[in-house]
């Protein structure tokens, strides 16, 4: 198992850069992770971490399509706020495996 | 790895048809290819202007006669006769949507807005629309544009780029 070393903690990844140990994710960890990303994390980015780590926790796929009936933010908005390929950012931010959903 | 070195910029899709599995299909992998950060272009041209016609786009069926992948639920052949019966072509279709609708599949419309809001952009094609006489009113409001062939490929220029007709 492969270890990367975020905020001064050396938590467990995949080859793809993906946590692996959700119980080891902090705050401070998605701020690192992020900046590898590019991405400048806001209040608004935490909370929809903390909605798709609920979502993933219950064991419910994550699609896009339910972060747009979230209520937190529409499609539009997601893209804004990780760019790119906001799923996959978004999952790996959250210390959460990479989504296996085709939508 | 080629992979890591020429990765895929641009995706220009073609939709041709008009029936639920070969519309979805266009629709997947168009919003597949915007949610990993590909530009997407997709061009709906002959039949496949059903699922941006206003009237059609959300009632879509797919085609129970001379489709030999066809199965009842339980995986029995389906016999074509049965395809032929009124209503079953409904009920069939109908079927398919909550199946997709259970995987968090969205109706056409909500499929393409998803798409538009990732920045994709969504053409129809002139010469199926003077076919059919279509004008752009009747067309679905995120329609960008009203392209020739050769506009169409006027916009999928580009290294890294592929065209698919689905």
């Amino acid at each position: 198992m492969a270890q990367k070393i975020f905020a001064g903690i050396s938590v467990d990844v995949n080859d793809e850069g993906y946590m692996t140990d959700r119980s080891q994710w902090t705050k401070d960890i998605a701020k690192e992770i992020a900046k590898e990303e590019g991405i400048e994390l806001t209040d608004k980015h935490y909370t929809l971490l903390d909605y798709l780590r609920e979502r993933q926790a219950k064991g419910e796929s994550l699609t896009i399509r339910s972060v747009g009936t979230s209520g937190i933010i529409d499609i539009k908005g997601f893209y804004q706020l990780f760019p790119g390929a906001p799923m996959k950012k978004a999952a790996k931010i959250a210390g959460i495996p990479k989504p296996a959903s085709c939508v | 790895m080629a992979k890591e070195e020429f990765p895929l910029k641009k995706v220009c899709l073609i939709c041709a048809k008009g029936t639920i599995e070969d519309v979805y299909a266009t629709l997947v992998m168009g919003n597949g290819a915007v949610m990993e950060g590909i530009e997407t272009k997709i061009f709906f041209t002959f039949f496949g202007l059903d699922a941006i016609t206003k009237k059609q786009m959300n009632s879509l069926h797919t085609g129970t006669v001379g489709n030999p992948a066809m199965r009842m639920p339980g995986g029995l052949p389906f016999p074509s006769i049965l395809g032929m019966l009124p209503g079953v072509e409904a009920g069939v279709s109908a079927m398919m949507k909550n199946q997709m609708e259970a995987l968090d599949i969205p109706p056409v419309t909500e499929f393409l807005e998803m798409i538009e809001a990732g920045g994709g952009e969504i053409y129809a094609c002139k010469l199926a629309m003077d076919m059919f006489k279509l004008k752009k009113e009747d067309l679905w409001e995120g329609v960008k544009d009203v392209l020739t062939v050769g506009d169409f490929y006027e916009k999928c220029g580009g290294l890294q780029t592929q065209i698919i007709f689905t």
